[in-house]
């Protein structure tokens, strides 16, 4: 029968000579590789003092982005959580009151927004849905916790800081720099 | 007034050098799981324990700790005494072993001649192949009482390899002790001192008794016994804390004794080639050293054919040891007495 490859190899059935059945040259050729292997460079990255370099589009925890006179630019307009595939967000909406311009862009606001990052799947969706420039998902992970409930991040815990007051911290959380601790 | 005119300070040297040398293997035994992990991560570009202390050195420490203080747990279904004796037979049994092994040679403490062997038998050799032979009922008897099926497989397994292995590293052993026409140890590595060591005249029995006391120890490529993913660790499956403890220890320890074994028949124990120490004291720590020395290597071997070869199939095993290595040991046994008849009759050659 004609091959389809020619990359087909005869198997050899043949029975083991005697010097073949007592293993020892194959051992003492596996030997050699193992011990070949003991001058390797490690690839391992010892956590925590190394950290491996996040790449620019790395889909880390989410950050909810405020304007450069620090107002929040979420208008709970709900986009993201109908976007998310994992139901994560849920959110409420509010109406900006008189004397409330400095703290929020437009006239509707999120009273309450809430990530669960059990349910994260960190996709990227609600960044790619979000029409007003307030979420992105930043080159950093959540961190780890003792308690499931910890998990529910609140608007606080999201919101970016603000650039007015905190220069410093909102250019940390916009660059590749943003370490969040546990809470 | 015969009881006062007993050698009361041998008892006590001796008790000193009895202590001295269980710690020892206790603690030698503690680093070698230290020294095996290290070893397994070097081979496999890992940098292996490194959090617990300097190099991950405490790392022992904290495991010994950590099976200290687990729970005991007795399956109910299980025979409560043999569950108990299992363990407790496999470090006794890997314990008595170092009794015989000259550890050095004689040192001088206020004006005593005190030789580093707590016994020189004039049978040791036998009296290690007696006492290694006990160790497989720690496995036969932990498996057993375990009431699991895994176990038992084990238990099956462990006592079969073991038997089956013991056969050809006695007839490895036996042409050896031809050549040197004593059972004592001490004599064995006597004869070496200052002289080739057997390994040159018997490297065939050394290769034949290596495999055996692989074997022997339940190491990889025979560790049929514990096989971690088709037994489900075998025969110490249902055990916990302390006794788990026990078995991985008696299994270090017997790696360190036969390594010791293997030194001492076929290396030249603590012969240190082309060096000659006047001080008798000194020469005697040199001789620790340079046993220790080759006892490490010998572990290293293990550890390192341990990390480069798979498990043997059970029917493989029997192959092995049943077809081919009793075959090469009797065919050793007979070139040995041949050569050494040939020898007697003034035969130059």
């Amino acid at each position: 029968m004609q091959a389809l490859t020619n990359r087909a190899k005869q198997v050899e059935r043949a029975q083991m000579s005697f010097i073949e059945q007592l293993y020892l040259w194959n051992i003492l050729k596996g030997m050699f590789i193992t011990f070949g292997h003991m001058f390797k460079k490690q690839p391992t990255i010892r956590y925590p003092e190394q950290k491996r370099e996040f790449s620019p589009v790395f889909r880390g925890l989410q950050v909810l982005n405020r304007d450069e006179e620090g107002r929040e630019n979420c208008t709970a307009c709900g986009l993201c959580a109908v976007a998310c595939p994992a139901e994560a967000i849920t959110m409420e909406a509010a109406e900006r009151l008189p004397g409330e311009e400095k703290l929020y862009k437009e006239e509707k606001y999120a009273a309450k927004y809430e990530i669960n990052m059990l349910r994260c799947i960190f996709c990227g969706l609600c960044e790619e849905a979000c029409p007003k420039d307030a979420i992105y998902l930043s080159e950093t992970f959540t961190p780890a916790d003792y308690a499931r409930k910890n998990f529910i991040y609140k608007k606080n815990d999201l919101l970016i800081p603000n650039p007015v007051t905190d220069p410093k911290g909102f250019a940390d959380a916009r660059g590749s720099k943003v370490i969040r601790t546990s809470k | 007034m015969t009881i006062l005119a007993f050698d009361w300070i041998l008892l006590v040297e001796k008790l000193i050098l009895i202590a001295i040398i269980i710690f020892a293997s206790l603690g030698i035994a503690l680093y070698t799981t230290f020294a095996e992990r290290k070893v397994a991560a070097i081979l496999q570009d890992r940098p292996g324990p490194n959090r617990a202390g300097p190099f991950g050195l405490f790392q022992p420490l904290a495991d010994g700790l950590k099976l200290i203080t687990k729970e005991e747990i007795i399956p109910t279904d299980s025979n409560k005494i043999l569950f108990i004796l299992g363990p407790g037979l496999a470090m006794t049994a890997a314990l008595m072993t170092c009794a015989v092994v000259p550890w050095g040679g004689t040192i001088e403490v206020f004006g005593r001649h005190v030789a580093l062997q707590i016994a020189d038998v004039n049978i040791g050799m036998l009296y290690v192949f007696a006492v290694v032979s006990m160790g497989v009922y720690g496995v036969m008897i932990g498996g057993w009482a375990s009431n699991n099926k895994f176990s038992l497989m084990a238990a099956l397994r462990g006592a079969s390899q073991a038997i089956s292995y013991e056969l050809a590293m006695g007839l490895s052993l036996i042409a050896l002790i031809m050549l040197t026409g004593s059972l004592s140890l001490k004599t064995i590595v006597e004869q070496q001192v200052g002289h080739v060591w057997n390994i040159v005249y018997q490297p065939l029995g050394f290769l034949l008794f290596f495999i055996c006391a692989l074997a022997e120890c339940n190491r990889t490529p025979f560790d049929l016994p514990e096989a971690e993913n088709e037994l489900n660790f075998g025969y110490h499956q249902e055990y916990s804390s302390m006794k788990l403890g026990f078995y991985l220890f008696s299994e270090y320890i017997n790696m360190f004794i036969s390594s010791t074994i293997m030194a001492t028949m076929y290396f030249g124990g603590y012969d240190l080639p082309f060096v000659h120490v006047a001080n008798p004291n000194i020469a005697a720590i040199v001789g620790i050293i340079v046993l220790m020395v080759k006892v490490v290597m010998f572990i290293f071997l293990f550890m390192w054919i341990r990390w480069t070869i798979p498990r043997f199939r059970y029917d493989q095993l029997m192959t092995l040891g049943w077809k081919k290595l009793i075959p090469i040991a009797l065919a050793n046994l007979l070139l040995t007495g041949f050569v050494i008849l040939l020898k007697q009759n003034h035969w130059h050659f």
